[in-house]
């Protein structure tokens, strides 16, 4: 089961990964971080399909992505 | 080691390979050709490497990246030259890197002309680029003088982590004179090894990073007092320079650096014999600028006479040395024109019989 | 069960935050190089070459050793280290007014001579660290505070193809331009950088990679419209692909035939 750690002081709210997630299950939240930025976080993470388009896209390496139990190959990226 | 007849841009290139540097990157401007085409010919030979770049642009931050990575190494370049590398040189000595950075000056300003002079004095005392910065610069008047300074300017660049500029109008660059190389030389300073370089680092130590932008600035002003302390040093321990004919009673003082001091120091010759006491000052280091020196040698003399191969940049230091307590004269020429012994030897003449009253200089 | 990491920070890349604006591709491309630098096993050897603009405080994001060179010097502080240093893995990493602007001689020498050095050049069509003027890479009618009207092609010229320029030189060289304005454009991207950075590790050749990155802030969009405007306007005025590979054909550009009249 993948699951996505977002860092909410590293986001800054840009919304890429909100964009780039073919599940559409990363959103702003209504919290600000230390900078004052609403940062992104995991709307339903057992939807999350390990993909990491968001770790791809992030601009902030705010996002780490870590998968316990069986596990598929991921593609060499 | 024998005694070898060289031209003075390739006898500052040997001095180079004597000191040890393996690199050089620079550009074609005469009267300095000489230095890049010895060093094409002979950096192979020794096992360095010798980079034409595109322009001396290009070279000031060339050396700036091979000084970074540890290495010795030097450029060299002419008067326009020169003001093209200043925004590199200010960089270099920012992030307090140690290179060597010969110019062969010629007349100036703009394109100029080819042949000898020492107009490039304030660029390079003064700082010819932005910020408080400062060149060690030392100026030869002999090939022989060129070579031995030539390889010091090494130790000093390493010792101070600070660019060392060997300043010789035209003339030291294209005469030919015997030169001799020691076979055995002790640097002139001692060389602690250099923890501070970027050559990739394991884990083993922080990263070391090359650089001279601090936007806080309070790091900044702590930068710049930094530096300032280096410099302070070198006011205190670098000066260098040399007196002829003071153990004897003279009038006149004249005070001149490079090959017009040599020029001058004939024309002390003719003068003993036309019994006008004449004695000579010559700075060879113009930073640190040898000011107690200069006024302590003043002290004996009427008046001083500053000979310079400009319209007088020189002559302000010597104002700064003597504040008024003796009259100053000014004798030069430019455009490339050189002065004769006997226009020296002349004027002191007239000098000492009190006729010209001094020049309002500046 | 154990749990393992399948996508974290590359070593290379040092744990700080960066000062880019939300949105900014640059952050991307740090990423893709330091990852290429982490599994070509070269981080202990890399020296990095920082510019003047954005990205000028590239030193503090990388964990390697790293020189600041003066604005458009990258490519020479790049040849004076490799020159001194063969051994070392030599990157300078260069915005467009960087690199196009006042560095265009300095890049164009360097790939001519053949340093066997990597150019990462970030290509967002604008000045961005000092608030969005024009660059030689700001498209034709593209409006920023130096040409508020947009540029105007008879006044400014066309912007300038670095890839292709580079490419018809005659010195071996691989020449590559790449996005990351999607995920899967990075993914490209990074192959592109892991082939420059092989090449250099090979001692092969010069090598550059022409990024295209966004600029929110001063394209005056969000960063989602600036990845779609990447798409919509920069891609097809700089096509992506591998312009030049070091296989030593003269790739001379032959005159266009004689026209009658």
């Amino acid at each position: 089961m993948p699951q996505i750690l977002i860092d909410r002081d590293l986001c800054k709210g840009c919304e890429l990964c909100v964009n780039a997630c073919p599940q559409k299950i990363l959103a702003l939240g209504q919290e600000i971080n230390a900078k004052g930025y609403f940062f992104a976080s995991v709307v339903e993470q057992k939807r999350c399909i390990g993909c990491r388009l968001c770790c791809i896209t992030c601009p902030d390496v705010a996002i780490q992505m870590r998968v316990s139990g069986t596990m598929y190959h991921y593609f060499a990226y | 080691m024998a005694k070898k007849l060289m031209k003075g841009c390739e006898a500052i290139g040997e001095a180079a390979i004597k000191a040890g540097c393996k690199l050089f990157f620079g550009y074609p401007i005469t009267p300095q050709n000489e230095i890049p085409e010895y060093m094409a010919h002979r950096l192979p030979q020794v096992g360095g490497t010798f980079v034409q770049a595109e322009s001396e642009v290009a070279a000031s931050n060339m050396i700036y990246g091979a000084a970074g990575s540890g290495e010795r190494v030097f450029t060299s370049s002419s008067s326009p030259g020169i003001s093209l590398m200043q925004e590199g040189i200010s960089y270099i000595a920012g992030s307090e890197l140690p290179v060597v950075i010969v110019n062969i000056m010629r007349a100036g300003p703009g394109l100029g002309g080819i042949l000898p002079s020492q107009s490039d004095y304030f660029q390079a005392t003064k700082g010819g680029g932005h910020g408080d910065y400062r060149l060690l610069v030392l100026a030869p008047w002999s090939v022989q003088e060129a070579a031995d300074l030539m390889q010091d300017a090494f130790d000093l660049a390493d010792y101070y982590r600070n660019p060392v500029m060997v300043l010789g109008d035209g003339l030291i660059g294209q005469m030919m004179e015997p030169v001799e190389f020691k076979a055995e030389r002790t640097p002139c300073k001692p060389l602690p090894p250099k923890a501070w370089v970027a050559t990739g680092c394991s884990g083993d130590r922080p990263t070391n990073i090359i650089n001279s932008l601090f936007l806080d600035p309070e790091v900044l002003e702590r930068h710049n007092q930094k530096l300032k302390a280096k410099y302070d040093l070198m006011v205190r321990d670098e000066v260098r320079c040399a007196s002829y004919g003071t153990d004897r009673p003279y009038e006149v003082l004249v005070v001149a650096y490079g090959t017009v001091a040599r020029v001058c120091s004939t024309a002390l010759d003719d003068l003993r014999e036309d019994g006008v006491g004449a004695a000579l000052f010559r700075p060879i280091t113009l930073f640190p600028f040898p000011y107690a020196e200069l006024r302590a040698a003043a002290e004996n003399a009427r008046a001083v006479l500053v000979v310079e191969l400009s319209t007088g940049q020189m002559i302000e230091d010597v104002r700064l040395a003597l504040e008024g307590s003796r009259p100053i004269h000014f004798l030069g020429r430019q455009g490339g024109m050189l002065i004769s012994p006997e226009a020296v030897s002349e004027r002191v003449s007239a000098i000492s019989a009190g006729l010209p009253e001094e020049v309002r200089h500046g | 069960m154990a749990e393992t990491v399948v996508f974290a920070r590359p070593q290379a890349l040092a744990p700080v935050p960066t000062h880019y604006c939300p949105g900014c591709t640059h952050g991307v491309i740090h990423r893709l190089v330091a990852e290429v630098v982490d599994e070509l096993g070269l981080a202990h050897r890399t020296v990095g070459i920082a510019p003047v603009g954005c990205s000028v405080l590239a030193y503090n994001y990388f964990s390697t050793d790293f020189q600041e060179a003066a604005h458009g010097r990258a490519p020479a502080v790049a040849t004076g280290v490799k020159r001194a240093r063969p051994d070392l893995i030599v990157f300078a990493y260069q915005g467009d007014g960087d690199l196009a602007s006042i560095g265009m001689a300095e890049i164009v020498h360097c790939a001519n001579r053949g340093e066997k050095i990597t150019v990462v050049f970030v290509n967002n069509a604008i000045y961005g660290m000092t608030g969005g003027q024009m660059a030689p890479t700001t498209l034709p009618g593209q409006v920023t505070t130096t040409c508020p009207l947009g540029r105007d092609v008879s006044q400014v010229g066309y912007p300038i193809r670095v890839a292709e320029l580079l490419a018809t030189l005659r010195t071996p060289a691989f020449v590559a331009r790449a996005a990351v304005h999607t995920p899967l454009h990075a993914v490209t991207a990074k192959e592109m950088l892991r082939r420059a950075f092989r090449y250099q590790a090979e001692g092969t050749c010069f090598s550059l990679v022409e990024v295209l990155s966004t600029c929110p802030t001063n394209w005056g969009m969000p960063p989602v419209e600036a990845t779609e405007w990447v798409e919509k306007n920069m891609v097809p005025y700089y096509p992506l692909g591998v312009f030049k590979t070091p296989d030593g054909l003269d790739r001379a550009p032959r005159p266009a035939p004689a026209t009658e009249g």
